[in-house]
């Protein structure tokens, strides 16, 4: 490559073309990437990514699972983007969800009288609660006392995680199966059934209308508005008269608020129960959604609806061929640093010289 | 008085926090290196676990565990640099590329294990672990001697690079760079530190030692691998870098604490204590955000923690 060099360069402004050509040729270069390892496990990759989509999408009750899938997905996508819309880095949605299924199961459990009407609102409200108190802690900690927020979020994580453990080994285990696991909620708490014989459930319904009211929030409200200008400026919002804690505050609580009715989703729609297991690491998904969506909502539902191809299809892969199933976290990682490369085209252009 | 038994159990549980403490030592001081440079390293989790598997393929394949540890540690110093391109090449935000990091090292580290390994009749393959190596004399101490001195060789060497890597960071010209880096990396630039290269270097460095921790999991302590082998121990590490206040010399009496309640709690529940465990395996997340608080007026983060150096040239 005698007397060439390669020079990079900011772009003055970003097209809005390169950004939507970004996130897509990304997650095409991550499943080319991603056919190397299936090919490692002895699988042609065209006919693993067959079974993938065949998997995933190829008939009625594959949909309706995959479905059942994106609602805490789209959840926890767009809880995490609207905290880093502000810039607050929420990496504590895995916590927020159990402490929004914890609350919400406590309420569900207890709510054996009241009529589903009015059951289930309140155990929305509940679980909604229960994840943005969680997320409030680190948010007045950042605003109050500067303590970085990316650590004591993911920390939290893990400090949720085992005292939802500790409950559910306690006090709370399952007298009958010994199992760690809450009592069974109340009936009429139980999120109603869509399509019969399936588990698409009403939280498939709310993980959406949650998604149109963030896209409302960013591009019709006053409170979108500030966001977006914290998000890009903190010091000249604060000139500008936002008050710049108080609104991380409150998106730190309703960040954690959309990523505990997650909680609610897979509490009230999947298990009946609060379990331990109650999430395969959503919240840490949800960066990745968030991410990839390109912090927008409509990015956002696309993302989530990739994320939940690429979960419940890879389980078909497996079932099909064997390929071992922790090829879903693998995608999902190839997917998130492809993208990371593709952010970078469209910040900088890269040209090759002569020197 | 107290009692033989009591004593043996004392022993006991301080040779278990010493074997507990060993992956953390590992992870901390890389995670150190790499803090002080300036970048947070979230794929730690997922490189431990890398380390574990690798570590174990390569041990278990040719039946040479330093092998296997070797092994561990080029991939760690690999994934390091793969991380570093993402966070100092590409300027990629720190915390999104780190987590990418652990999530695909995480399936990864489990795939290639399960592709590798063919299973043979349900008991998962496994390698007879490191043993323990008495250091003459001091071994024969009452009470303390038998838990300090009779150890596994990867906790020796881990307990000498910490006072080496305190060395390192503030005696020499090379962790004067390293520090210069992390608190000013324009200024660093001015006086000639090629700012890259240092945090290339740190995040090998973090890469290589957090996998030998993870080596240390499957080949020291269990000697077999199973998926999430780390149980969250890299994450333990990012708090113990916090919990220590990025002073390398701390590692080992924050190490020994995070580890001694992991022994406590393993110990109780071995002598069949109904006690909440969990309570006890949460501490150091809760301890390490109580010390944030605490100092958060006078921590000493490195200033330019997180934040992504372009030269505008």
């Amino acid at each position: 490559m005698a007397g060439f060099k390669i020079t990079v360069e900011r772009r003055l402004l970003p097209s809005r073309r390169l950004e939507i050509a970004a996130p897509v040729f990304s997650i095409l270069v991550a499943l080319v990437i991603s056919a190397v390892p299936i090919s490692l496990g002895g699988v042609n990759p065209i006919e693993g990514y067959y079974e993938l989509l065949y998997g995933a999408l190829g008939n009625k009750l594959s949909l309706t699972e995959t479905f059942a899938m994106f609602s805490p997905l789209l959840l926890c996508g767009v809880a995490v983007a609207l905290a880093f819309t502000c810039k607050f880095w929420n990496i504590g949605a895995e916590g927020q969800l159990y402490c929004g299924g914890l609350v919400a199961a406590f309420f569900a459990v207890n709510a054996g009288g009241l009529p589903a009407p009015v059951a289930i609102p309140l155990m929305l409200v509940a679980g909604f609660l229960g994840g943005g108190a969680w997320a409030a802690i680190p948010a007045v900690l950042k605003v109050r006392l500067k303590v970085d927020e990316v650590v004591t979020t993911l920390l939290g994580n893990w400090v949720m995680y085992y005292l939802v453990s500790a409950i559910l080994f306690g006090p709370w285990r399952n007298p009958k199966t010994g199992w760690p696991e809450s009592p069974i909620i109340a009936e009429s708490t139980f999120y109603p059934i869509l399509v019969p014989g399936s588990r698409f459930h009403l939280g498939i319904v709310v993980s959406l209308l949650i998604a149109v009211a963030f896209y409302i929030i960013l591009k019709k409200t006053k409170w979108g508005f500030e966001l977006l200008a914290i998000g890009g400026n903190p010091a000249s919002s604060q000139a500008m008269g936002i008050s710049v804690a108080k609104q991380i505050i409150l998106a730190a609580i309703v960040s954690g608020g959309i990523a505990g009715l997650a909680g609610v989703g897979q509490v009230a729609g999947i298990h009946y129960h609060m379990k331990t297991d109650l999430s395969p690491g959503f919240g840490y998904t949800g960066v990745v959604i968030a991410m990839v969506g390109g912090l927008n909502p409509i990015g956002v539902v696309l993302a989530s609806f990739l994320m939940a191809v690429v979960v419940q299809g890879t389980q078909a892969m497996h079932r099909a061929t064997g390929v071992p199933w922790a090829l879903a976290e693998v995608i999902q990682g190839i997917i998130l640093l492809c993208l990371l490369v593709g952010i970078f085209f469209t910040k900088y252009r890269v040209r090759m010289v002569k020197a | 008085m107290t009692s033989p038994t009591e004593l043996v159990m004392i022993t006991s549980i301080l040779a278990m926090a010493f074997r507990m403490a060993a992956p953390l030592i590992y992870g901390t001081i890389g995670e150190a290196f790499a803090e002080k440079a300036g970048v947070l390293n979230l794929g730690i989790e997922g490189m431990m676990l890398m380390g574990a598997s690798a570590g174990f393929l390569v041990g278990y394949g040719t039946g040479d565990l330093w092998l296997g540890v070797g092994a561990a540690a080029v991939v760690g110093i690999m994934l390091g640099l793969v991380m570093a391109f993402f966070t100092v090449t590409l300027g990629a935000q720190q915390h999104v590329a780190g987590l990418g990091m652990t999530i695909a090292c995480t399936g990864l580290s489990f795939y290639i294990y399960r592709i590798s390994i063919v299973d043979v009749g349900g008991i998962p393959p496994h390698v007879k672990p490191f043993g323990t190596i008495p250091i003459p004399y001091l071994s024969e101490i009452p009470v303390l001697g038998d838990a300090i001195f009779n150890q596994h060789a990867l906790i020796y060497i881990g307990i000498i690079l910490i006072p080496l890597a305190a060395f390192i960071l503030s005696k020499t010209k090379l962790g004067l760079s390293i520090r210069a880096v992390g608190e000013n990396p324009s200024a660093a630039d001015t006086a000639g530190i090629n700012v890259f290269r240092i945090r290339y270097l740190c995040l090998a460095i973090a890469g290589g030692l957090s996998a030998i921790g993870g080596a240390w999991l499957s080949l020291s302590q269990s000697g077999m691998f199973l998926p999430g082998l780390t149980q969250g121990r890299g994450w333990v590490c990012i708090a113990l870098v916090v919990f220590c206040n990025w002073s390398p010399l701390r590692i080992l009496g924050g190490a020994l604490l995070f580890g001694g309640i992991d022994a406590l709690q393993l110990t109780m529940q071995g002598i069949g204590w109904r006690v909440p465990y969990q309570l006890f395996l949460m501490m150091p997340y809760v301890l390490t955000i109580i010390a944030l608080v605490a100092v958060a007026r006078r921590a000493r983060a490195p200033a330019a923690l997180l934040s992504s150096y372009k030269r505008e040239d």
